[in-house]
C-alpha cells in the first residue's frame, strides 16, 4: 500500500491534520465553487454543476456496491427516492412547525441566484436543511439494511432482482400517499405519529399523520429549494473521500476480494454477507443524501415516477462507462453523461465546433507521422486521428440532415443510445477499467505494455 | 378469466426472458420494447389492412418500399460480392463478414416485401369477410417482423460481447431498449401520439357467463364473463405454448437450445452451432413477445408511446413471472406467468386496485426469499 506523504506528520497535531485536510479541501474547494465560480458562470452553468455534483454522489455510492464488491444493485433510485421524500417532508413540514411556512431562510450558503448582501452565512433553515439531507441518509441506509439483509445472502442476479422490485414498490408505495398540505392550522392539527389511513387519498376525515402527505403521483411540491452549489459539491467532495478511503482500507480490500471471487474470499476468513451489507448500507446512505440534496433543488417537483428504474439505469450506466471499482471513472462519467444531453440538446452548436475536430485529426495525423519509431506518439495520434474523423463524420451527416429540414433534436436520445451501444461493445471495461484516472494501468491502452501480466488482465496487484 | 388471459401473456412475454436468460445469462431489457413494438406493428399493419377507427383507411406509404427494396438490393449485392469476391481468411470458419450482413439485409429486405404481401392479403381477406384470417395474417406478420428485428439485435449488438462480461452485455441490452423506445418516438415511425388499435373481433356481449344468476328477462347477473376476445387471446397463447414446448423438448433444435444451455463450451465441442442456437432463440422470444403485444392490444386497445412506463411495467412483470417460476425454465415461465396474472387480478378483485404493482413485486420477493431459484428452477449449486 502507498502512503501519503502526511502519514510522516508527528504528534497528535498531525495525526489530527491528516483526518482532516481533506475534508477541509473538500468544504474549501465547494465553497470557492459556490463563492467565486458561480458569480463566474452564470446561472444555468451552474445548475450543471450543481446536478454533475448530486451525479457524482449517486455515481460513487454506487461504485461501492457494483464496483467494489461486486454485487449487482439495479435499485438505486429507490434508495434516492426514500432519502429525497425524507428529507423533502422534514423540510417542508418542519418549515411549517418552525417558521410557520415553507418560504426559503436560506443563508449565504444556500442561495443559487439571489445574492443577499450582508445575509448571515448559515441560518436556522440551513440547519433544518442539512438535518433532513443526514435524516434522509440515515433511513435510506436503514432500508438498505432492510432489503440488504436477506437478498445479500442469495448470489448472482438476485440481488438484482431484488433491488429492481423493492425500487417498484417503494415508488408504487409513494405514488399513494396523499397530496401535500398547504395549510399551517391542518398540519398543526394533523398528529405527528399514528398509523390512521397511511396511503388512501383522504380529503375529508383525515387521521394519517402529516409527514406521510408527501404528495402522490402529482409529486411533492412546494419545497423550499435550500441546495446550492456548496451543498452539492461539498456532498460530492465528502462521497469521493468516504469512498476512496474505504477502497483503501483493510475492509475496502475485504470488498474487492469478493468482487474478485466470493469463494475464496470465504475461504479467507471474509465474512462475505457482513461486507456485502455494509457496503449495501453504505452506498444507500449516499444515495439517500444526493435524494434530499436532489429534492431540494430549484426546477424540481419531487416526484416518484422519475425515480423508477429509469434513473438507476442511469446511475448503472455511468458506473459502468467509468469502469467498474474505478472512483474517479465513475465521476468523469458522471460529468460527461450530465453533460452529454444538454450538449446534445443543441445539435447545431456541436456542428460548428466542426473546426477543433479537424484540428484533432491534423494533430493526430501528424503525431503519427512525425512520431518515428516512439509508440506512445503514434498510439496518441491513432487515438486523436480516429476520435477526429468520427467527429467530422457526425458532424457533416448532422449538418446535412439539418440542410434538409431533419429536427435533429429529436435524435437526441438514439445518439445517446447508440454511443452507449458503441462503447459497450469497443470498450466493454468502461474508461479505466478497474483502475483510477492517477493508476498507470488505466493508460495501459495507450502506453507501451510495460506493466506486469495481471494488470494486464484486470486484477489490481 | 382476465386473469388467465393477462397471465398467458405473461407467460408468453415471459418465455423470451427466460429462454435469453437460460442460455445468456443476462436480462435482455430490450424484450418488452420488442413486445411493443410487436403491438404497434399490428397497430399500423391493421391500419394498412383496412381497420379503422374513423373510417379513413390508412395507405401503405409508398417510400417504404422504396426503402425495403434499396436494402434487399444492398443485401443481395453484398451476400453475391461476399460469397465470390471476398476470400475468407484460411482458417475461417462459414461465411465472410460481407456475405453474411449481406444475407442479414436481403433478408431484412425480403421480410418487408413480404409484409407488405401480407397487408395486402389481409386487405383482400378482411375485403371478402373473413376477418378472424385477416387478423391471423396480421399476427404471423407482428410476430415475423419482431423476429427480423430481434434477430438483427442479436446480431448487431449482443454478438460482439459474447465474451464480454455480463454487467457490459445488461448495458447493452439497456441502450438497446432506449434506441427501441426512441425510433419508435420519431415522427415517420409511429410517433408520441397515443393510439387506438381497432379491435379485430368485433363484439358486444360475452360469449358466456359462468356462475352468474339468470334474470327474468333472459340477462344474466354478477358471474364470470367470458368474452371472446379472452379466448381467443388466451387460445392462442397455450397454442403458441405448447407448439414451443414441443419445439424445446422434441426437436433436434430445441435439444441443441438446451445443451446451449446447459453448458455452451461443451456444446460448442459437440458440433452444436452456437451462434446459430442463440440468434433462433433470439428469434424465437421476439416472436412470442409480439404475439403478445398483437393480443394485448385486442384485450386492451389503448395504444400507448412505445417509452410509457405502463408498458415497460409489462415487461418488468412478465420478468418477473419469469423469475417466479424460475429463470432460465421454460415451463416455469408459463406457470409464473399465469400465477402472476391470477394473483395480479385477484387482488386488484379482492383486495386494491391500487395496489397491482405490490402484489407482483411483492410476490417476487417473496418467492425470492423462501425458495430463490423460483417454483419450478432447480438449485444449481455454485462450482469452484
Amino acid at each position: 500500500m502507498t502512503k501519503n506523504a502526511t502519514d510522516q506528520l508527528p504528534g497528535p497535531g498531525g495525526a489530527l491534520l491528516r483526518a482532516w485536510w481533506p475534508v477541509a479541501a473538500a468544504l474549501g474547494i465547494a465553497l470557492f465553487a459556490h463563492l467565486v465560480l458561480r458569480p463566474m458562470l452564470g446561472d444555468f452553468p451552474s445548475k450543471l454543476l450543481l446536478d454533475i455534483g448530486i451525479n457524482i454522489v449517486l455515481a460513487v455510492s454506487l461504485t461501492m456496491v457494483n464496483g467494489f464488491t461486486g454485487q449487482f444493485s439495479i435499485g438505486h433510485a429507490a434508495f434516492m427516492a426514500v432519502g429525497g421524500y425524507t428529507g423533502a417532508a422534514i423540510v417542508y413540514y418542519g418549515s411549517y412547525f418552525a417558521f410557520g411556512s415553507e418560504a426559503v431562510k436560506a443563508g449565504v450558503l444556500s442561495t443559487l441566484s439571489v445574492s443577499h448582501a450582508g445575509a448571515p452565512w448559515f441560518t436556522s433553515g440551513d440547519g433544518l436543511f442539512l438535518g433532513s439531507i443526514i435524516a434522509g441518509g440515515l433511513v435510506a441506509a436503514a432500508c438498505g439494511y432492510l432489503v440488504g439483509l436477506p437478498s445479500l445472502r442469495l448470489r448472482g442476479d438476485y440481488l438484482a432482482i431484488v433491488t429492481l422490485g423493492f425500487g417498484e414498490i417503494v415508488r408504487v408505495l409513494i405514488q399513494r400517499t396523499a397530496e401535500v398540505s398547504y395549510d399551517l392550522d391542518e398540519i398543526k392539527a394533523a398528529p405527528l405519529v399514528g398509523i390512521g389511513q397511511l396511503f388512501t387519498q383522504p380529503r375529508a376525515e383525515w387521521q394519517a399523520p402529516v409527514w406521510t402527505r408527501v404528495g402522490g403521483a402529482l409529486g411533492f411540491t412546494g419545497l423550499p429549494t435550500y441546495n446550492s452549489l456548496f451543498w452539492s459539491l461539498a456532498a460530492a467532495g465528502l462521497t469521493l473521500l468516504v469512498a476512496y478511503r474505504i477502497k483503501v482500507s483493510s475492509h475496502g480490500r475485504a470488498l474487492l476480494s469478493i468482487r474478485e471471487d466470493e469463494i475464496a474470499s470465504e475461504a479467507m476468513g471474509v465474512n462475505t454477507t457482513k461486507y456485502k451489507i455494509r457496503a449495501f448500507v453504505i452506498s444507500s446512505f449516499f444515495a439517500g443524501i444526493a435524494g434530499a440534496l436532489f429534492a431540494h433543488t430549484t426546477g424540481i417537483t419531487l416526484k416518484a415516477s422519475e425515480l423508477g428504474f429509469v434513473k438507476s439505469f442511469d446511475i448503472i450506466i455511468m458506473v459502468v462507462l467509468g469502469g467498474l471499482g474505478s472512483i474517479s471513472g465513475a465521476s468523469i462519467a458522471a460529468v460527461i453523461l450530465s453533460l452529454l444531453p444538454e450538449l446534445l440538446r443543441k445539435p447545431g452548436s456541436l456542428v460548428e465546433l466542426w473546426p477543433y475536430a479537424a484540428g484533432v485529426l491534423v494533430l493526430g495525423v501528424v503525431l503519427v507521422a512525425a512520431g518515428g519509431t516512439r509508440p506512445v506518439a503514434k498510439r496518441v495520434g491513432k487515438a486523436l486521428a480516429g476520435l477526429g474523423v468520427a467527429s467530422l463524420v457526425f458532424a457533416g451527416a448532422a449538418a446535412v440532415a439539418m440542410k434538409n429540414g431533419v429536427d435533429l433534436s429529436a435524435y437526441r436520445m438514439i445518439l445517446y443510445a447508440l454511443a452507449l451501444i458503441l462503447m459497450m461493445i469497443l470498450r466493454p471495461q468502461g474508461l479505466f477499467g478497474v483502475f483510477e484516472i492517477w493508476d498507470r494501468a488505466a493508460w495501459d491502452w495507450l502506453l507501451p505494455r510495460r506493466t506486469s501480466e495481471p494488470a494486464r488482465r484486470g486484477v489490481r496487484p | 378469466m382476465d386473469a388467465l388471459a393477462v397471465g398467458s401473456l405473461y407467460a408468453l412475454i415471459a418465455l423470451g426472458y427466460t429462454m435469453v436468460y437460460g442460455i445468456l445469462k443476462f436480462i435482455n431489457f430490450a424484450h418488452s420494447d420488442v413486445f411493443v413494438l410487436g403491438a404497434w406493428t399490428a397497430y399500423r399493419a391493421a391500419l394498412c389492412a383496412g381497420w379503422t377507427n374513423d373510417g379513413v383507411p390508412e395507405p401503405i406509404a409508398r417510400w417504404v418500399l422504396w426503402i425495403l427494396g434499396l436494402i434487399a438490393a444492398v443485401g443481395l449485392v453484398l451476400a453475391v460480392v461476399g460469397r465470390t469476391v471476398v476470400k475468407p481468411p484460411p482458417g475461417a470458419l462459414g461465411q465472410s463478414g460481407p456475405a453474411r450482413a449481406g444475407s442479414t439485409l436481403l433478408a431484412v429486405g425480403v421480410w418487408g416485401w413480404a409484409c407488405v404481401g401480407l397487408v395486402l392479403l389481409a386487405r383482400v381477406l378482411k375485403a371478402g369477410g373473413m376477418e378472424y384470417v385477416a387478423g391471423g395474417v396480421i399476427l404471423l406478420l407482428a410476430m415475423g417482423t419482431c423476429g427480423v428485428v430481434g434477430f438483427c439485435i442479436e446480431r448487431l449488438a449482443y454478438k460482439p460481447l459474447r465474451k464480454a462480461p455480463r454487467l457490459n452485455v445488461l448495458i447493452t441490452a439497456i441502450g438497446v431498449s432506449l434506441l427501441l423506445q426512441n425510433v419508435g418516438q420519431l415522427d415517420w415511425m409511429f410517433g408520441t401520439q397515443p393510439a387506438r388499435m381497432p379491435s379485430l373481433v368485433a363484439q358486444d356481449k360475452p360469449l358466456l357467463t359462468i356462475l352468474g344468476t339468470p334474470n327474468a328477462d333472459g340477462s344474466i347477473a354478477g358471474g364470470v364473463n367470458v368474452w371472446l376476445v379472452d379466448v381467443i387471446g388466451a387460445g392462442t397463447a397455450i397454442i403458441l405454448m405448447i407448439a414451443l414446448d414441443r419445439l424445446v423438448f422434441q426437436t433436434k433444435i430445441g435439444r441443441a437450445m438446451r445443451a446451449v444451455s446447459y453448458n455452451p463450451t461443451t456444446a460448442a465441442l459437440m458440433g452444436i452451432p452456437v451462434d446459430r442456437v442463440i440468434s433462433f432463440t433470439f428469434v424465437l422470444g421476439a416472436v412470442l413477445a409480439a404475439a403478445a403485444g398483437f393480443l394485448y392490444t385486442q384485450k386492451y386497445p389503448g395504444l400507448l408511446q412505445p417509452a410509457t412506463g405502463t408498458w415497460v411495467l409489462l415487461g418488468l412483470k412478465a420478468f418477473v413471472a419469469a423469475v417466479v417460476g424460475g429463470i432460465g425454465n421454460i415451463r416455469g415461465a408459463m406457470a409464473g406467468g399465469l400465477l402472476i396474472g391470477l394473483i395480479e387480478f385477484f387482488g386488484v378483485g379482492y383486495v386494491s386496485t391500487e395496489y397491482r404493482d405490490v402484489y407482483v413485486f411483492g410476490l417476487l420477493i417473496v418467492v425470492l426469499l423462501v425458495r430463490p431459484s423460483g417454483l419450478l428452477g432447480k438449485a444449481v449449486a455454485e462450482k469452484v
